[in-house]
């Protein structure tokens, strides 16, 4: 079934942009993102929009549509009614670059303020040896595309600009939460989740895992287990002497 | 369309740099729905507890019943109801003060300080924020990082001490089998206790708290097998934990519902055996 579809889409640069309408074909079995590229082939061939796998797994794709922060390339046209407005504008947080191009590298910074994977010193490349259930929960956090949603939609960022120097964002939370877990990461990070990303300022509402197209279970495999961990070391001093008293690492 | 121009001292989605939309959200769907409900179900569960536990009248039935606002009837109040007090009575009795002071203040802090609960007032009372992608309305934030949200950090006392209330709760439902002349009895007040404090069981052991202390602290599961076994377990529960944060407020209210009801003899417990 083909139809003609209402498009209201974000153009514009850092000066000022508008929403603006087009109409549109859709045809059956089509994501939002094979529409922009209609409109880019018909309409506005100076349409800015990123995109790479069309897939979702290259995680370039990222917008809000109707709102919400999603990839273009997994959002079905068949959730929309016919009749229904598709609004599509560029991820609201990050600075905007021309119409739904976003500047994402703020996101590129704070990767770069967390210390790399890093084994015992007596072990040698090759030589590393993991049982799958010590692994298994960083895992499921290495199914990470990059995509930002839930850097977007995280409020503590996206409401207050001024946070964004103390707080790393639940992506990178997550990666702290990866490596602090992992079994022969030797770096002690929580003292750093808690003072340098930011962890505190989570107050753990979901959002980053409401968008996550992965699905990976932010908030409550990565941000509250991180959150206990920074409990026990600063909040909790019966496991801090017990941890005194046997230097043990779990 | 008209360009929409960035205002001057904005802040937010409308910081400078930011694609300027003149709309705070372009979400078009209910999105004040969940918080609204949330603020009523919350609402409805503090009035209700907070008139119940100061009633001070019908919490005890058939000699055996005590509901779990009045659990452990520990002050002076509960000689009225023989049978009530298991664990002695020494609070004064007094119209500001619970009979089971003991224990809802750390029951309240329990649920007050809970990962899921934060959630839901966070979103429902503070806004911060009402639904994703929705601004919130306050011009600045600090999250759990200054009092007194950072005593949130110490969720895990409040568990360690909701263990042993539910130990007692335990204790009550198993001890109203027992009827003070008819010895055991089976009555469908013994039910309502036991699936009440089956499901006070599931909602404390799936706290995150719990997850962390069970085995989510550790960083080799393979050195502790049956930490690693347990910690499974709870996470098995822990993803229907906010479920269980609502179901127990619903069978806390029926369960202390249906107790006053016998107590007050607006309906007859109908026994099953015995």
């Amino acid at each position: 079934m083909s139809y003609t579809g209402t498009f209201r889409i974000w153009r514009g640069d850092t000066d000022g942009g508008a929403l603006t309408d087009f109409e549109v074909e859709v045809n059956e079995g089509e994501v939002v993102l094979d529409v922009l590229h209609r409109l880019q082939a018909t309409q506005a061939p100076d349409l800015a929009v990123r995109w790479n796998c069309k897939a979702g797994k290259c995680g370039s794709c990222s917008a809000e549509i109707n709102g919400k922060p999603r990839l273009l390339c997994m959002t079905r046209m068949s959730v929309f009614e016919p009749g229904d407005v598709v609004t599509v504008t560029p991820m609201r947080t990050f600075p905007v670059i021309r119409d739904l191009v976003t500047d994402v590298s703020f996101n590129y910074a704070k990767a770069r303020e967390i210390p790399s994977f890093t084994p015992p010193a007596e072990l040698a490349p090759g030589e590393y040896r993991m049982a799958q259930v010590d692994v298994e929960r960083s895992q499921e956090f290495r199914k990470c595309i990059e995509c930002y949603l839930c850097q977007d939609t995280c409020h503590v960022v996206r409401d207050h600009e001024e946070n964004k120097d103390s707080f790393a964002g639940p992506r990178f939370l997550m990666r702290v939460a990866e490596l602090e877990m992992h079994p022969l990461d030797v770096a002690d990070r929580v003292p750093a989740a808690q003072e340098e990303h930011g962890l505190g300022q989570c107050n753990i509402t979901k959002c980053c895992t409401d968008v996550c197209p992965e699905g990976i279970k932010i908030t409550d495999n990565a941000l509250i287990p991180m959150k206990e961990r920074v409990a026990d070391r600063r909040y909790d001093p019966l496991v801090w002497l017990g941890r005194t008293i046997s230097r043990r690492r779990g | 369309m008209t360009a929409t121009a960035r205002s001057t001292g904005s802040r937010g989605v409308d910081s400078p740099g930011r694609a300027a939309i003149r709309a705070r959200t372009l979400r078009s769907d209910r999105w004040w729905l969940p918080p609204a409900a949330t603020t009523a179900g919350l609402l409805v569960f503090i009035v209700y507890a907070t008139v119940r536990a100061f009633q001070q009248q019908y919490f005890f039935a058939d000699e055996r019943y005590l509901t779990p606002f009045y659990s452990p009837c520990v002050s002076l109040g509960c000689a009225a109801e023989p049978g009530a007090a298991h664990f002695g009575m020494f609070l004064p009795d007094h119209p500001l003060l619970p009979y089971a002071a003991l224990t809802l203040p750390f029951l309240l802090l329990f649920r007050l300080t809970c990962y899921y609960y934060r959630k839901a007032y966070y979103r429902s009372f503070a806004l911060s924020p009402a639904a994703c992608a929705v601004p919130e309305p306050h011009a600045t934030y600090t999250g759990e990082t200054r009092f007194p949200l950072i005593m949130q950090n110490v969720h895990r006392y409040f568990f360690y001490v909701a263990v042993l209330i539910s130990l007692i709760n335990t204790y009550d439902a198993v001890v109203a089998f027992r009827h003070p002349t008819d010895g055991f009895v089976v009555g469908v007040g013994n039910l309502v206790l036991l699936v009440n404090v089956a499901l006070l069981w599931c909602y404390t052991a799936s706290c995150h708290s719990c997850r962390h202390v069970m085995g989510g602290r550790l960083t080799h599961f393979s050195k502790h097998p049956v930490r690693y076994r347990l910690w499974t377990w709870v996470s098995a529960l822990n993803t229907r934990h906010a479920t269980f944060a609502w179901i127990t407020l619903a069978t806390l209210i029926l369960t202390d519902l249906y107790v006053a009801l016998v107590a007050s003899g607006t309906i007859t417990d109908l026994r099953l055996i015995g």
